[in-house]
């Protein structure tokens, strides 16, 4: 069972609730997801339209809400951010995220571990995206995050684990959960990251954005169940040297000497 | 008088108090969070924050996000 910050959860996939296109669609594809771990995002209120409230659709269901500082461009920004999420949800719960550059939205490292530093001292249960960065990780969870995020591609890419090789090192490392996020773009990225000993994957895109969301939901959980039990099941070796399966003794002779 | 809402200028009658605000604004209190003048005002002071010119009010809520 995976625990953050003394929470068991069953589910070790976690969703994003961006670019969905209705409410309606977002609360299927989670509850198709089965997943217990929900990401939202702080914006001002649309005063054309006072009755878009994703809360309602979500409201009514027993997931851990995760607000994000999407949009904050350093620590400070980011600790504002938090305080209002905090005042919103009532939780501690914080998924901090600080991207300067909004061309490739990659986040601040140096801006991170502040925030991160900061909001552990005010309670917050800190699960930072970062770049996937061993050392950064080790420093990240040595400030007292709950979780380390590292990306897997870009957010919003769709391009999936190209960060595998630091990835590895931050799972072998870490006394924290490893959750991957962003990039992730198909059912495989997930239970890729799974097979290595990610604790959990977090995924918006790939499935909000999907011609069939709902369904595509369900894979995702197929594959995050497949990668983890696969990962606990313990994967052979890989090998340069090709390596039969089929056994190398009792093969017939005669005319199928070949054979031998 | 004058406020800041949302960062957009807006004409409100003097001596305003925010629950009147979320009222003519057609906002229920629940699930926003308000900011006056970059302070974090709790729900039960809603109705005992009185604006004044100039002030600057962000009223924020969830949206979807990853």
């Amino acid at each position: 069972m995976l625990i953050i910050a003394g929470t068991e959860f069953r589910s070790r996939l976690f969703l994003g609730t961006g670019k969905f296109s209705s409410s309606t669609v977002m609360a299927e594809a989670i509850d198709a997801s089965g997943c217990q771990m929900v990401t939202v995002a702080l914006r001002r209120v649309d005063l054309q339209n006072p009755d878009d409230d994703i809360m309602k659709a979500l409201s009514q269901r027993n997931y851990t809400f995760l607000p994000n500082t999407s949009g904050a461009r350093d620590a400070e920004e980011a600790i504002r951010l938090a305080h209002l999420a905090r005042a919103a949800s009532g939780s501690n719960w914080l998924k901090l995220e600080v991207t300067p550059d909004p061309r490739t939205l990659l986040p601040d490292p140096i801006e991170t571990l502040r925030a991160t530093v900061t909001l552990v001292k005010e309670g917050f249960i800190v699960l930072p995206y970062m770049n996937a960065d061993p050392i950064l990780a080790l420093k990240l969870q040595d400030a007292g995050a709950a979780a380390v995020m590292p990306l897997g591609s870009p957010i919003g890419t769709n391009q999936g684990i190209l960060t595998d090789f630091q990835i590895a090192i931050i799972i072998e490392q870490a006394r924290v959960p490893v959750v991957v996020d962003a990039g992730i773009g198909a059912p495989s990225h997930a239970a890729y990251a799974m097979e290595m000993g990610a604790d959990a994957v977090l995924v918006n895109t790939a499935i909000s954005v999907a011609g069939n969301p709902v369904a595509m939901a369900t894979a995702f959980a197929k594959a995050v169940e497949a990668g983890r039990t696969a990962f606990e099941a313990g994967l052979g070796q890989r090998s340069k040297q090709a390596s039969a399966s089929s056994p190398e003794t009792g093969k017939l002779s005669a005319n199928l000497d070949f054979l031998s | 008088m004058n406020i800041t809402l949302n960062g957009k200028q807006k004409d409100l009658p003097s001596a305003s108090t925010l629950t009147q605000l979320l009222t003519s604004l057609g906002l229920p209190a629940e699930t926003l969070v308000i900011e006056l003048n970059a302070l974090i005002i709790q729900p039960d002071s809603y109705s005992e924050t009185t604006l004044s010119e100039g002030d600057r009010v962000e009223i924020i809520r969830f949206v979807g996000g990853g």
